[in-house]
């Protein structure tokens, strides 16, 4: 009788063992796949979508695997997909804007597998995008770029002139405006995402101009790294160019994108999976501004910490009138807020900013 | 005063840019005078860029660097000299494929390196210095001589190369076996050792110009760092009509071009007839490639003789055949 009962206790431990053994099993069989714009050793955008990554597979135990330099062109897109999904994937990631159109193609072919598309607008059952609000912590940076400017003058790098672009700008010279009322932004803009040597002629051409800041929205380091050279200071962009920049760099808007993957993942080992558009901003952790570096001077740190908490607790909408374009006209009037379509289409300059935005006439 | 200031600082930054193109483009005609088309070119830039990159990082010392950045490219160079050569491999496809296989290995190599910083040890002999004297030169002081020492060592490369070509026993031999190799190999000169010694120190130089990025111009790694400029480089061979003097003038006119469109960016422009217009800046970013264009129809009217393509380019030759 005894040794029964020991023998039923030990088939019940083992039950147990194998019972919970199969929700770890459940969530390291899932496979994740990734389809990267850049390489991940670029520093910057691709960089951070692959922290993301890393971040995602030590939270939830899953498995992932990753495809990079995938160029936006229909078919190799989806052969890039197709091959993860054939890899045994059922949740798929692609981090380009122009990956948006083979990945929804896939989400119809494959209704089973769950689709994300970073930067994007498209929705269906499977298939959400998502984003980060980085204009939020871009106008804290505007805010240190303000103080620390002494000439007045900032300079910003600008990769292509799209609303997102546009819109970081805008915000950034919001910032800079809100502490220091005279001082202007000069955008030049390389019309590329990722050139090194081309972004640090543009860094240096603005700090021949007379820039004593250099704000960047572009992938590489390289405009630091003219600041650095200059003597002038600088704002980085999606990871903390520090070490880039010892002396110059003053902070960045940072992404954050495990904060979406693990969110979305999670929803789908729970049964809680909704499509959805994602876009959060520094309250959820999806964005936020790095740790202000020593070259910052006094103050900086009170002044932005100011102006975080009342964007985290929503008493202060940065792109809320009376806003006026950099021509002079008013745009927005006063006390009215700018939508998120809106945010999604800009197409022109706010006050203080010196350039334009390309449309093509 | 302040124009010439201006002016002074512009050419500045495009001497520093026309530097990487110079390099590459001296190692390309060195490589096109021999009588191989080489489109390795962007391939062993990158070797070069990331192995000089590893060194210097590891090793803190910016010369050893330097000469690690030179094997890379040479060692690029080698393995397309041995199909080319030795195994009589097609020249195009051949070149095609070690950009490719650059790039790769690059981006293998560099992996770990993309969030490193280059020690100050390494960067050091590369830093821009003046000149006593002539760096007070209006204009040309800030250009020339106040510039990196591998900015220098690329224009005197330059002259080396030219006088090597056109003035010695060696350069006349080469040349000759790139316009016709079976004379060449008739009047008894060893056409094989020429064409590796050439060849690799061809792609010594392409490594150097990549090299110049990853040690002087952006002392960091990044994948594909040199973004297509191999790929200029190319045609540059040709803009200077295969003569390293003239290099030097298409490659910092290259520099300039690919910046002076940011100059011209926020410049209002009056028009005719009232009011004032901005360039766009993507038409200026089309510069470039709208002067190599121009230039080669220019060539291929002017049949001017001392500025033809080497005759036997990209043709393999067959000893047994003559």
């Amino acid at each position: 009788m005894f040794k029964r009962i020991i023998a039923l206790i030990c088939v019940f431990l083992l039950a147990l063992a194998v019972f919970s053994g199969c929700d770890n099993a459940k969530n390291s069989d899932l496979k994740v796949g990734f389809v990267y714009i850049g390489a991940i050793g670029d520093g910057g955008y691709t960089y951070a979508h692959n922290q993301g990554r890393l971040a995602l597979e030590k939270e939830l135990g899953v498995q992932t695997m990753y495809v990079e330099n995938v160029s936006e062109d229909l078919a190799t897109c989806k052969d890039a997909i197709v091959g993860l999904i054939d890899q045994g994937c059922t949740i798929i990631y692609v981090n380009s804007f122009g990956h948006g159109d083979a990945a929804f193609e896939c989400a119809a072919e494959y209704p089973d597998v769950y689709f994300g598309h970073a930067t994007g607008y498209l929705l269906a059952d499977n298939f959400s995008n998502y984003m980060g609000r980085v204009y939020e912590p871009r106008y804290l940076s505007g805010i240190a770029a303000g103080l620390n400017t002494v000439s007045g003058k900032i300079g910003y790098v600008a990769a292509m002139p799209i609303a997102e672009v546009v819109r970081g700008i805008n915000a950034f010279t919001l910032g800079v405006r809100s502490v220091n009322p005279d001082a202007t932004v000069e955008v030049i803009w390389t019309n590329t995402w990722y050139d090194t040597t081309l972004e640090k002629s543009a860094a240096q051409e603005l700090i021949n101009k007379g820039c004593d800041v250099i704000a960047q929205h572009c992938d590489s380091t390289a405009p630091q790294i003219a600041a650095e050279e200059a003597g002038v200071k600088s704002i980085g962009y999606n990871a903390s160019m520090l070490d880039a920049a010892p002396k110059a760099y003053l902070t960045a808007p940072l992404f954050h994108w495990g904060t979406f993957y693990i969110d979305d993942v999670k929803s789908i080992i729970d049964g809680k999976y909704q499509s959805r558009a994602y876009w959060e901003g520094l309250k959820s952790g999806m964005v936020s501004l790095d740790t202000l570096s020593a070259n910052n001077v006094d103050g900086t740190a009170e002044k932005v910490e100011e102006a975080k908490k009342q964007i985290e607790d929503g008493s202060l909408y940065i792109f809320t009138g009376p806003l006026k374009d950099n021509a002079g006209s008013e745009k927005v009037a006063a006390g009215v807020a700018m939508t998120d379509a809106e945010l999604q289409a800009f197409d022109w300059f706010v006050e203080g900013v010196i350039g334009t935005v390309p449309t093509g006439n | 005063m302040e124009m010439l200031n201006t002016i002074g600082l512009f050419l500045q930054s495009t001497v520093q840019m026309g530097t990487i193109l110079l390099f590459a483009t001296l190692g390309g005609i060195l490589c096109e005078r021999v009588g191989h088309l080489n489109l390795g070119i962007e391939g062993m830039m990158l070797m070069g860029a990331v192995i000089g990159f590893y060194t210097g990082y590891h090793t803190g010392n910016g010369w050893v660097a330097f000469a690690a950045a030179a094997v890379a490219g040479g060692f690029g160079a080698l393995i397309y000299a041995v199909i080319t050569v030795t195994f009589l491999g097609n020249q195009t496809v051949t070149g095609l494929v070690l950009s490719i296989f650059g790039t790769g290995f690059s981006s293998f190599v560099g992996l770990p390196l993309s969030t490193v910083t280059m020690p100050q040890s390494a960067m050091a002999p590369f830093r821009a210095f003046k000149v006593p004297l002539l760096s007070k030169i209006p204009v040309l002081g800030p250009a020339i001589f106040e510039q990196s020492v591998y900015v220098h060592i690329g224009l005197i490369l330059a002259i080396v190369m030219y006088v090597y070509l056109n003035k010695t026993r060696f350069g006349l031999n080469l040349r000759a076996i790139g316009e016709n190799p079976a004379s060449a190999d008739a009047s008894g000169i060893n056409i094989t050792l020429y064409k590796y010694i050439h060849i690799i120190i061809g792609g010594m130089l392409c490594g150097l110009g990549g090299a110049y990025l990853t040690l002087v111009y952006v002392p960091l790694w990044q994948d594909g760092i040199t973004s297509g400029m191999g790929w200029i480089a190319v045609t540059l061979i040709i803009f200077s009509t295969w003569n390293p003097l003239k290099a030097i003038i298409s490659a910092y006119l290259f520099g300039a071009l690919r910046s002076i469109g940011f100059k011209l960016q926020n410049i209002q422009i009056p028009k005719i007839g009232g009011g004032t217009f901005i360039l766009n800046s993507q038409l200026l970013n089309m510069l470039p490639y709208i002067m190599t264009i121009v230039v080669l129809v220019i060539i291929a009217l002017r049949k001017k003789r001392e500025e033809q393509p080497p005759g036997w380019l990209s043709l393999p030759y067959y000893r047994e055949d003559r």
